[in-house]
């Protein structure tokens, strides 16, 4: 690793795209309009679980500027990221209130609307599954009759025809049932919440046009454009090479936009419409009943300890309420038993991950991707196992946390590179939280401060094949413009790409024109932006791309400066001789080649190509998880600090702190955004935030008023962010992934702050004074 | 002045920005709708068309409007003024100084919210500041940095006034 001194790497610049942010003049995609366009509209299911009768579109049609109308027939088959289950639009069935029956292309929005609601479905209502505990039991009514015919399009998933499993994954590590008989001490646990949102403050939208020659242009606001090819390939039979894809800045993503919804009913409307433009853009209610949403969770955790508190065996049952389809659910069942433990180094090992089909809308990736779900579960259990070992949590934690020698559930072995110090993110949020004034202080006559805590841990489960490109092109004035596919949606990763570019390049940040746009034939593939993978895929691939250009440029310098390329080195924006830096040739004079006196000209422009794929990564052992799921796993330690009041069990939050081992932190100032907006993520889904279904599976709370996030002066008082660098050896200077963590531990140490407070086991979310009331009043359970 | 009902449209003159434009409406255009598909304006959001998150916020005779929740009509000879007409404002160099614009799409509304604030409350504190802005949603933040930056422009007297009849 590079341990020279750094100009730009670890420094707080300023993120490149906020002074056109705060002048509203960026363009999201949903703010651009061309003469012409058409809109769609969707006609969605009122039923969260029935057969289609009949669909009557007569007074639908009768709406003017009317121009097509679509319904399932048109495409009567599944397709999915990861098992191919779900019909773009409804065919013969639906199977969640809110899913896409029909839609209706019109010349203006309103008129699409007014005919929408003029398409007539009948419908013969089914039993509905309104649960995953109901989804599980024997007998149930089944959301899919045939599961055992769909198309695995990725390996990890075991769909159980005859039942809702959609997905039923594995682990198996050393012998819990003989090392669970010895334990000295055990706890088991069980823990349950509902569907939630991720309500992106854009919601999405999508336009898509085929052109007279077949090609297919798309333009969303998505965190996987190569996989809107992958899908339009898959599934719609289109050229991969005849699919373009256009993505703007994105307003907010948080999984939500990683998987594909949108962009094939649109394609489906333009082809009804001779391939004219079409818009399909989400109003809110639609963005949260009819598209993804995040996984609702019901899980049981067994964990026993010797004399010591040392882990022995955990076991841990994982029903993932994946919905009406598996999408990225299949994918987070498995990527929540491949870390079940948290990081815990525990022997024996004993995991069932269940994806279930139920009568709810489809999840996908939300934040953290299955880790703040099994966090809150595993460290409220560790909180219950150091009460009854009357142990100090912390000491608890720190006795059997996860290190360098160990090996995770599937069986990776852990090494200095590939995972963070756990223990030192501990003991620095311990010091933050002044966890040794108290955990526990009766402040007034009905105020309690109290204090929980997290330990946190994650891998990315990319595809094993997940990569990323990057082309850095040299300008006139030697200056460089870096095209990726990265998808800035927030997170500042743009600023960050162009931070390795300046540091490797040894330029100022002023010289570096990141692209903001992305498109799929310009820019090299990336896997997606998703996973927190981004600085350290792309990152690699723009460090490659860098130093493909200083070969270059050393190489035309060379000849300007008749002296061989190793003696030469770059810095200040230009190339120059090591012994004697006065002696050198500026980037300008060589990004386009360099001209001599007499006009003739060498080496041509300037153009770095650097590439990145994951190395050694495999999938998981059916019966086992044996295997290599992800590069590293980042860690952390998370703490909370409520001040509740005894007497009306509501709560103030006070403090939120996050102490994050992501190895080299490239820019600490977006670093510490990612973590408080995190935080303030986690918190407002494990106080507040939940769907609310009536008996009939029909979602109650479909907007921001009803839904609530927790809003401006509901957030703690004070967010405390600091970061451990362990490097790790294959990032870029160093860089793990960091997007995700802020709101991995956050549901877990609220709850285990206000499980203190309330003396009672706080064990399903969210915590509304409500829910604290009642199980303190039923003397918790 | 007539507007028609529904099927035709009628011709209205709105007052953004310190300009006269004509805009061609429907009865039950929304200012919002008008500003963004007639003008260009497309700074301010529709994010829940429901006066629930504040991304559509412009200033209308001074005072904060949810311009989801207006219809164009409404705003008829009064003076409109969107995120576009507050360049260089300070509180936008404060959002983008104090760390308080992420993923941008809720940063119009917060910032002519913002703006509304100090015109009427220029030395508001914490608890005015927090009431006022409760009707902004921000889902990439903690909320704490927006915090930061309204604070810093509380106590500055540099701002400038908008274009308003006040």
């Amino acid at each position: 690793m590079d341990t020279s001194i750094r100009s730009t790497v670890g420094k707080s610049e300023q993120r490149i795209d906020t002074v056109e942010k705060a002048t509203g003049r960026v363009r999201y995609v949903g703010d651009y309009a061309v003469p012409g366009m058409l809109y769609a509209k969707l006609v969605t299911s009122t039923e969260a679980h029935a057969n289609i009768k009949a669909i009557d579109t007569t007074e639908a049609w009768k709406v003017p500027g009317v121009r097509a109308i679509v319904t399932g027939e048109v495409f009567p088959f599944h397709i999915g990221p990861i098992l191919a289950d779900r019909p773009p639009l409804a065919f013969e069935k639906v199977r969640y209130y809110g899913e896409p029956v029909a839609i209706v292309v019109a010349d203006h929005e309103h008129q699409g609307k007014l005919a929408a609601s003029l398409v007539k479905v009948e419908y013969e209502q089914l039993p509905v599954v309104n649960s995953v505990k109901q989804a599980f039991e024997t007998g149930a009514p089944l959301v899919h009759t045939d599961s055992g015919q769909y198309m695995k399009i990725i390996s990890d998933v075991y769909p159980v025809p005859g039942t809702n499993i959609g997905s039923h994954i594995k682990i198996r590590k050393g012998d819990f049932g003989t090392a669970w008989a010895a334990c000295a001490e055990t706890v088991t646990a069980t823990y349950s919440f509902n569907l939630s949102d991720h309500a992106a403050l854009e919601t999405r939208s999508t336009r898509v046009e085929i052109n007279p020659a077949g090609k297919v242009i798309v333009h969303s606001c998505t965190q996987s454009p190569f996989t809107i090819k992958k899908v339009l390939n898959q599934f719609f039979s289109i050229e991969v090479g005849n699919i373009m894809v256009h993505v703007p800045l994105v307003g907010g993503a948080f999984g939500g936009k990683g998987t594909i919804q949108l962009e094939p009913l649109a394609y489906l409307a333009s082809k009804a419409v001779g391939g004219k433009m079409v818009k399909l853009q989400f109003e809110r209610e639609e963005d949260m009943r009819t598209a993804p949403c995040h996984i609702g969770f019901d899980a049981t955790i067994k964990l026993g300890v010797d004399k010591g508190g040392k882990l022995l065996a955990g076991q841990y049952t994982f029903l993932i309420d994946s919905g009406a389809y598996t999408d990225q659910a299949a994918g987070i069942t498995r990527a929540a038993a491949l870390d079940c433990t948290g990081p815990y180094d525990i022997p024996n090992v004993w995991c069932d991950s269940y994806c279930m089909y139920t009568n709810h809308p489809f999840a996908t990736s939300f934040r953290g991707y299955g880790h703040p779900e099994l966090t809150f579960a595993v460290e409220r259990t560790m909180d219950q196992l150091a009460r009854k070992l009357n142990m100090d949590p912390i000491q608890l934690r720190l006795l059997n946390c996860i290190k360098p020698g160990d090996t995770t559930p599937t069986q990776s072995v852990l090494t200095a590179s590939n995972i963070g110090d756990v223990e030192k993110c501990m003991l620095r949020a311990k010091e933050i939280i002044e966890w040794d004034k108290g955990e526990r202080i009766e402040v007034g006559t009905e105020i309690v401060r109290s204090k929980g805590i997290s330990m946190i841990w994650k891998t990315s489960t990319t595809a094993t094949n997940a990569q990323a490109g990057a082309v850095l092109i040299f300008e006139a004035d030697g200056t460089v413009n870096v095209n990726c596919a990265a998808i800035e949606l927030g997170q500042g990763t743009k600023t960050i790409l162009g931070q390795i570019a300046a540091e490797t390049l040894k330029m100022g940040m002023d010289k570096i024109h990141v692209t903001m746009e992305v498109n799929t034939q310009y820019d090299p593939h990336q896997w997606r932006t998703v996973a927190s993978s981004t600085t350290f895929l792309a990152g690699q691939a723009v460090l490659a791309a860098a130093k493909d250009a200083i070969t270059q440029l050393k190489k035309t310098a060379a000849i300007v400066l008749q002296c061989a390329e190793e003696d030469l080195d770059v810095g200040g924006g230009r190339v120059y001789l090591k012994p004697d830096p006065s002696h050198g040739v500026d980037f300008k004079d060589i990004a386009l080649g360099y001209t001599f006196p007499n006009g003739h000209a060498i080496g041509g422009q300037v153009v770095g190509v650097g590439k990145h794929i994951q190395r050694h990564l495999t999938p998981m052992d059916k019966e086992t998880g044996f295997g290599k799921p992800g590069p590293w796993w980042s860690v952390g330690a998370q703490a909370v600090e409520v001040e509740w009041n005894e007497r009306d069990y509501t709560y103030k939050i006070v403090k939120a702190v996050t102490v994050l081992d992501g190895g080299t932190i490239i820019n600490p100032m977006t670093a510490t955004q990612q973590m408080r907006g995190g935080m303030y993520m986690g918190l407002s889904f494990a106080s507040t935030e939940s769907f609310i279904f009536n008996e009939q599976g029909v979602m109650q709370n479909p907007d921001l008023r009803n839904y609530q996030l927790l809003r401006f002066g509901e957030q703690p008082a004070e967010y405390l962010v600091d970061f451990i660098e362990t490097p790790s050896a294959d990032g870029p200077y160093g860089a793990r992934g960091i997007g995700e963590y802020g709101v991995i531990g956050m549901a877990a140490a609220l709850a285990n702050s206000l499980s203190v407070a309330a003396q009672v086991e706080l064990n399903e979310l969210p915590l509304i004074p409500e829910f604290i009331w009642r199980t303190k009043k039923e003397g918790g359970k | 002045m007539i507007i028609s009902n529904g099927i035709t449209k009628s011709i209205i003159q709105l007052h953004v920005n310190g300009e006269t434009h004509d805009t061609v409406i429907r009865s039950a255009d929304t200012l919002l709708h008008t500003l963004r598909e007639q003008l260009g304006l497309t700074g301010a959001k529709k994010a829940c068309g429901n006066g629930d998150c504040g991304a559509c916020t412009v200033l209308v005779n001074g005072e904060s409007m949810h311009s989801c929740l207006s219809l164009a009509i409404e705003a008829v000879n009064q003076p409109i003024t969107t995120i576009e007409g507050l360049l260089d404002s300070p509180i936008q160099k404060a959002f983008i100084e104090n760390w308080a614009i992420q993923c941008g799409y809720c940063t119009p509304g917060f910032i002519v919210n913002t703006h509304a604030l100090i015109t009427k409350h220029p030395n508001a504190g914490d608890e005015v500041i927090e009431e006022w802005l409760q009707s902004n949603l921000c889902r990439c933040t903690g909320y704490q940095e927006i915090m930061a930056a309204v604070r810093t422009v509380c106590n500055s007297s540099q701002l400038r006034t908008p274009p308003t009849n006040e």
